[in-house]
């Protein structure tokens, strides 16, 4: 087992969004959480990552225990994070946006660096260029190149098809596959959750703020209820 | 109001930051060379304009990665002043170091020596109140307005530091007298602003290089950019925040002691008197923009000097605020501000 989250309740300030969640990712496993509006996904990664500090339960990633760390130290250890919007630094240039995602590792990102342009193709010849220049498909192709500098064990995606067009979508969903082939574990958080729920192994569905459903991929995607619910009918 | 709203119709909404400086520059040619604005005054405005631009460019950085706008940053430029006095006037002495006159300038080599120390001491007084005062406020989540107010109670307090030691009359750095340098048109240069000047421009070369070729430079821009995104790629905020602090320490005791040099005194409100214009050249410039508030700086420092020419100089920072108040009508992005 690569990430597994216990009884996690976590929240801003007095409002406790997290009641008691679980969940677990193993090596190589691509895992989608669906849910509604609130339900507490992206609370949930932003709690993995520390961004979030857990009021309870436990994060175990590998053998370490992860609760309550600062989010650089969790980075060191080998999750990234792309957050669902602002995931780049618009006034950065992409070379720099990279640079940016290997901070704690400067040797590290030099070496990745030519292996990330080869991933992502397209930042290529945009590299001098500011980020904010860039198009919603290629900003998210930035952000996900960015999150790999580090050359993490598991990378976390906060609605990764957020505000993309459906054919930008595709393409998004295709790299997610393209990253994971590389032996990278994704967790992905997803409202339309179709997509994501086909080519992931496992998914699990959360209601306010508790786990509610687990399956593989595709029984949920077969799921009457869960299809009535959470994937438009 | 109606009468400016149709003035600002008038200027193309697609221009730039880049032909609004120009034509700004062109038309101060065209004035200067005319015989409607002495070019004196112009360029001795851009002068007091470099000094107002180091104190801003602070300012800038602070409000980009923290947030607030820092009311004591005029103080800082006080303090640091203020120091250096100490080092010149005090310390220094004791030790053998003494001179004046040095080259073209009315200061003497010790001054090279206290500046450097100033800039030092205040980057590491506005790390300690960070620590102190507004790390302890974020804390606990206040909003930037209690950040800002608390930034005046140390306004005032560093006000009072200065007054405790120096009290409240006028104090000088060692100097003697020197001739101004006479060029033609009238334009007549103390020597001391060549130093202002060759030193701002060192500085802010350096500033640019830093912030766009060290990794901890380009930590600060992404922090600015966006500080979440920055916290889970693995930057430490919290460094960011003390470089941050020790830089606009360091520029303003900079500013703080060219001020003195240059208008050859101190006097304890010198800082708080500049608080205007330095608010006006950020603002101007586009708020978290460092090199935005340095031409901000050079715009304000010329525009008041100009305004002696019609103007008692007591309305100096009145032109400021002038300035200032037209960019929020009609460009409240400022000249470099972003878009959104």
């Amino acid at each position: 087992m690569l990430l597994e989250v216990c009884d996690l309740d976590a929240g801003y300030g007095q409002t406790q969004i997290l009641h008691g969640v679980s969940i677990r990712v193993d090596e190589r496993e691509i895992v989608t959480i669906i849910g509604p509006n609130g339900s507490g996904k992206s609370t949930l990664l932003k709690a993995i990552t520390g961004v979030v500090r857990p009021t309870a339960g436990r994060v175990v990633f590998g053998s370490d225990s992860i609760a309550g760390l600062s989010p650089d130290r969790i980075v060191r250890k080998g999750i990234s994070y792309v957050p669902q919007t602002e995931n780049v630094f618009p006034s950065l240039t992409i070379q720099e946006n990279l640079e940016m995602g290997a901070f704690l590792r400067r040797d590290l990102g030099r070496e990745r660096l030519p292996r990330i342009y080869e991933m992502f193709p397209d930042l290529v010849s945009k590299r001098g260029d500011r980020a904010s220049r860039l198009s919603g498909g290629q900003r998210q192709m930035l952000a996900l190149a960015r999150a790999l500098m580090l050359d993490p064990t598991l990378l976390l995606l906060d609605e990764p098809s957020a505000g993309l067009a459906p054919m930008m979508v595709d393409g998004v969903f295709d790299k997610i596959a393209e990253i994971n082939q590389t032996g990278v574990a994704i967790l992905i958080v997803e409202q339309k959750a179709r997509r994501s729920l086909q080519q992931s192994h496992r998914g699990y569905v959360l209601a306010t703020g508790q786990t509610r459903l687990e399956d593989t991929g595709e029984r949920l995607l077969a799921n009457p209820e869960v299809r009535r619910l959470y994937l438009g009918g | 109001m109606a009468t400016l709203k149709q003035v600002a119709r008038w200027v193309p909404s697609h221009w730039g930051a880049g032909h609004l400086v120009l034509a700004g520059f062109l038309a101060l040619l065209v004035l200067a060379v005319s015989p409607v604005i002495k070019l004196d005054l112009v360029v001795n405005g851009l002068f007091l304009g470099a000094i107002i631009g180091l104190g801003a460019i602070g300012l800038s950085l602070v409000y980009g990665i923290l947030k607030f706008a820092h009311i004591g940053h005029g103080d800082f430029m006080t303090l640091g002043a203020y120091f250096a006095l100490f080092l010149l006037s005090d310390l220094f002495p004791r030790i053998g170091l003494t001179g004046a006159g040095l080259g073209p300038f009315t200061f003497g080599y010790p001054l090279l020596l206290a500046l450097p120390l100033a800039m030092l001491a205040m980057a590491v007084v506005a790390i300690a109140l960070d620590l102190g005062i507004y790390r302890r406020l974020r804390r606990r989540g206040v909003n930037p307005v209690v950040l800002a107010m608390a930034s005046l109670g140390v306004a005032i307090a560093l006000r009072g530091v200065v007054q405790i030691f120096w009290g409240g009359g006028t104090e000088q750095y060692p100097r003697v007298s020197k001739l101004f340098y006479r060029l033609p048109m009238d334009v007549r240069i103390p020597p001391d602003n060549l130093f202002v000047g060759g030193l701002t421009v060192v500085l802010v070369v350096a500033l640019y290089l830093f912030l766009t070729r060290s990794k901890m430079g380009k930590a600060m821009r992404a922090t600015s950019d966006n500080p979440d995104l920055a916290r889970v790629s693995g930057i430490n905020t919290e460094h960011i925040l003390w470089w941050t602090w020790a830089i606009g320490g360091a520029l303003a005791a900079t500013a703080g002691v060219l001020l003195a040099v240059s208008q050859a005194q101190l006097v304890p409100i010198m800082g708080w008197r500049l608080l205007i214009p330095l608010f006006a050249a950020v603002i101007l410039g586009g708020i978290g923009n460092p090199f935005g508030a340095l031409v901000g700086g050079l715009i304000i420092g010329v525009t008041s000097e100009i305004s002696t020419q019609w103007l008692n100089p007591s309305y100096k920072p009145a032109m400021a605020f002038l300035v200032m108040i037209i960019m929020l009508l009609f460009r409240p992005r400022g000249l470099f501000g972003a878009k959104d």
